[in-house]
């Protein structure tokens, strides 16, 4: 602080000698509480915003962590639909699944997932081997499929994916071969090999189309990848069920019940470190503004020999303390939803969405700690005389 | 009398002191938890993500197509090569044997159930469900129960010496069994332990203890695939690179990493006449969730240090702010700036180190009880860490009270004494 010159005027009781007298008019209380709080943010800048800044940063911080917190089940719900599909339509048996199956399940995902038809048939190779061919779509198992390894994907009708345990039988060295399913023939060229480590290593995949139109069989499965909550994707299911009676609906628990498992434990230790991160803010907040409420004993001890009664300088203290905390919950929240979207873009490459549900649960929470920051030194001063303090003991 | 000074000031101002303290303790804890979590966070979700079942799978070299369509096989069940029952044991002696979480032996046969009436032919799983099996002086637990957790039985798991079955939800229904009823499979009597749901495949067939499904083939001791569950590293372009174009030292390298693709090659090596490859829908996708998740974590461990360090330094600030008095009193007795400085300091570094002390205590309990309320397994803090800890706690502390202290130095004695500084 300065050296040279005399000691500037610092206090609120200063202000209120100097100007105080010549305004007394309307209701005196109110008008004068509101220029003292005003006087006393503008004069004594240094502190207030000191006190301010701890107060922005702790609302920034609760602000973030509470809006990822919220966010972490849709942002790793969208990571966890690579697994693959979650629900499996499949027709009972002896019956095909309807004409119109696959647009019945895109109305009922509408839009949120991908939906992918797959039909199967045992044919033969031209050396007796018998061999499954799926019959599907292409551009959809691309999106729903992500981890399959394919060397080259079909690019025109006649083209067809061969699983690697499958090469072995139909030798498609030459990138032909042929074969028959119930008596017709059908000549493939074979795109690429797919290698999954799983039964799609044992199959031939074609577009549905050259399928339909080589076999006459209808898909009779259909496999979905349901984006959303668990509730979500059991209101899906349900729908399913009531749209498509003739087929079984059911949810594929190994990705289900995977996913649940991790997502919950996930958010509980993300819950753990939130509540730990938000009481160091609040913790924060409690020691900046305690000292900067103690080191004003003096307005305190000038106000209270001026015969200020101690309910107008708590009030006086409080407004202050909850303008402040109000004050530092907007800005704070305003930063923290930055901080949110800057962390969902590096960690998820996707901006987290802001939630204003979380901006009163900041702003309560700022006012609260503020309020106690501010009851705390009051209190002891309370038992202090003011001549003592104004003294300097 | 320097070292007077700031024992007494801290035998004097205990409120004072107490705070800071407080502050710097509860700082250190919450960074120690932070960091003890992070940092184990990555071994704790790869855990969990087990619980998507096996991720590698072991099948014969000379292996032939299956022709399976909806978990029905069409292929004759005595066609094709095997593996060897007796070799599975040493899937838990290679390197990398405590990756290994479980692994399940698998045999299909095709089988006749029902009456001679109502004949069915349905599939049938040989497999382990929690075998004992030792391999050296180790004795370990293994099976379908520990790789596919989102099995579910009602009634009782079978045991694996045992005849007992499970029926599949579907198969229970049509057929009209219960845990308890005894079936007819191939005209041998086998009694139902218990009613079995996986929502998939399996939910149509039976399972059975390996050996009764080796009995049913007729050929004892044969599996058909093994699936493995790993906890493994997330993949990088270094494990794509192919073992075999590796020089010695990249080929060690890589073998050190518990990679899918390492873990698959040694594996191969160890069971006879086998492949062992990645199941990528699983495999593939551990990693981007794994990655996601220790990224938030670190990104939060950030923000829990930041605040904890401004903590610190705010509980800092405001104590010396509180003692401009006596600091124009030291200097009106001829202290220099230096001496002033250093007294501070001396007095923030013990705080620090004291406080770090009981943060660090204190921090690694709250990770432990985290671990524990969370996981159902511990997270412990590597001692190592409490250096770097005291380390930073020290810095902070210091970097927080520094401008408060200058602020302090700079005063004029003669204001801080008239109480208007």
């Amino acid at each position: 602080m300065s050296v040279q010159g005399p000691p500037p005027i610092r206090t609120e009781a200063n202000a209120l000698n100097t100007n105080g007298a010549q305004q007394r008019s309307g209701s005196p209380h109110q008008s004068m509480l509101l220029r003292m709080l005003f006087r006393s943010a503008v004069r004594r800048r240094g502190r207030v915003v000191t006190a301010l800044s701890a107060m922005v940063v702790a609302a920034a911080v609760t602000t973030a962590v509470l809006n990822l917190y919220a966010d972490v089940q849709a942002k790793l719900g969208t990571e966890f639909r690579s697994y693959g599909a979650n629900i499996i339509v499949v027709a009972k048996e002896g019956m095909p699944l309807p004409a119109d199956a696959l647009q019945v399940v895109e109305s009922a995902l509408e839009g949120r997932g991908i939906a992918v038809p797959f039909a199967y048939v045992v044919a033969r190779t031209s050396d007796g081997h018998s061999v499954v061919v799926a019959g599907t779509d292409f551009d959809r198992i691309r999106r729903l499929d992500r981890w399959w390894k394919v060397s080259a994907w079909p690019a025109t009708s006649g083209e067809v994916l061969v699983g690697r345990r499958a090469a072995a039988v139909v030798n498609p060295q030459s990138g032909h071969f042929e074969l028959s399913f119930q008596g017709h023939a059908i000549k493939l060229t074979s795109a690429g090999f797919l290698e999954t480590g799983a039964g799609e290593d044992s199959r031939i995949y074609m577009p549905l189309g050259d399928f339909v139109k080589w076999t006459g069989v209808q898909p009779s499965t259909i496999e979905v990848a349901a984006t959303g909550s668990t509730k979500e994707i059991s209101a899906v299911l349900r729908k399913l069920e009531d749209a498509l009676p003739t087929a079984d609906v059911r949810p594929v628990r190994q990705i289900v019940e995977g996913e649940a498992n991790v997502l919950n434990k996930t958010r509980a230790t993300l819950l753990a470190a939130s509540v730990l991160i938000i009481l160091t803010a609040a913790l924060c907040v409690l020691a900046t503004l305690t000292g900067w409420v103690f080191d004003r004993r003096r307005d305190f001890a000038i106000m209270k020999a001026l015969g200020a009664s101690q309910r107008l300088i708590n009030g006086f203290f409080a407004t202050q303390a909850a303008a402040m905390g109000v004050a530092g919950a907007l800005l704070g929240f305003a930063v923290g939803i930055g901080v949110a979207s800057w962390i969902g873009r590096v960690n998820f490459h996707a901006p987290v969405t802001p939630r204003f549900v979380v901006l009163p649960l900041v702003l309560a929470g700022s006012v609260v700690v503020a309020l106690l920051a501010a009851v705390l030194p009051i209190g002891l001063l309370r038992r202090v005389q003011p001549a003592n303090i104004l003294r300097g003991e | 009398m320097f070292f007077r000074m700031v024992y007494e000031s801290f035998r004097r101002q205990k409120r004072r002191k107490l705070l800071a303290g407080v502050a710097v303790t509860l700082g250190v804890a919450v960074a120690t938890a932070m960091i003890g979590v992070a940092t184990d966070i990555g071994d704790k979700i790869s855990r969990e993500l087990r619980s998507y079942g096996a991720n590698l799978v072991v099948t014969p070299q000379e292996d032939t197509v299956d022709v399976e369509i909806g978990g029905v096989n069409l292929k004759p069940p005595s066609d094709g090569a095997f593996l060897n029952e007796a070799d599975l044991p040493k899937i838990k002696e290679i390197f990398w044997r405590n990756n290994i979480v479980g692994f399940a032996p698998m045999l299909l046969v095709n089988v006749k159930v029902g009456g001679p009436s109502d004949t069915k032919v349905v599939t049938l799983l040989g497999t382990y469900f929690s075998k004992r099996l030792k391999s050296g002086t180790q004795e370990f637990v293994t099976g379908v129960r520990i790789t596919n957790p989102w099995w579910k039985v009602q009634g009782s798991w079978p045991d694996d010496n045992s005849n007992e079955v499970l029926l599949g939800e579907r198969l229970a229904a049509k057929l009209h069994r219960r845990p308890g009823d005894r079936i007819d499979v191939n005209g041998r009597e086998l009694r139902i332990a218990g009613i079995l749901s996986t929502g998939s495949n399996e939910d149509e067939g039976i399972d059975a203890p390996l050996a009764v499904a080796q009995q049913i083939v007729g050929k004892p001791g044969a599996v058909r695939r093994i699936y493995v569950s790993a906890l493994t590293k997330p993949e990088d372009a270094f494990a794509r690179r192919d073992p075999k174009s590796l020089s010695p030292a990249d080929l060690e390298r890589w073998s050190c990493s518990p990679y899918a693709q390492s873990i698959a090659y040694q594996l191969q090596g160890a069971i006879p006449h086998s492949r062992a490859e990645q199941i990528r829908q699983v495999a593939q996708n551990e990693g981007t969730v794994l990655s996601r998740i220790k990224g938030l974590m670190l990104l939060l461990t950030v923000a829990a240090l930041f605040a904890s360090a401004l903590a610190v330094s705010a509980a800092m600030a405001t104590a010396i702010f509180e003692r401009r008095h006596e600091v124009g009193l030291m200097k009106a007795l001829g202290a220099d700036n230096a001496t002033v400085a250093s007294l501070f300091f001396a007095e923030a570094t013990l705080l620090a180190i004291l406080g770090g002390l009981i943060g660090f205590a204190g921090g690694a309990l709250l990770a432990r009880k985290i671990g524990l309320a969370v996981f159902a397994s511990e997270i412990t803090i590597q001692p190592v860490l409490l250096p770097v800890i005291l380390a930073i706690a020290v810095a902070v502390t210091f970097a927080g009270s520094a401008a408060a202290i200058l602020r302090a130095v700079r005063f004029d004695p003669v204001f801080a004494l008239r109480g208007e500084a």
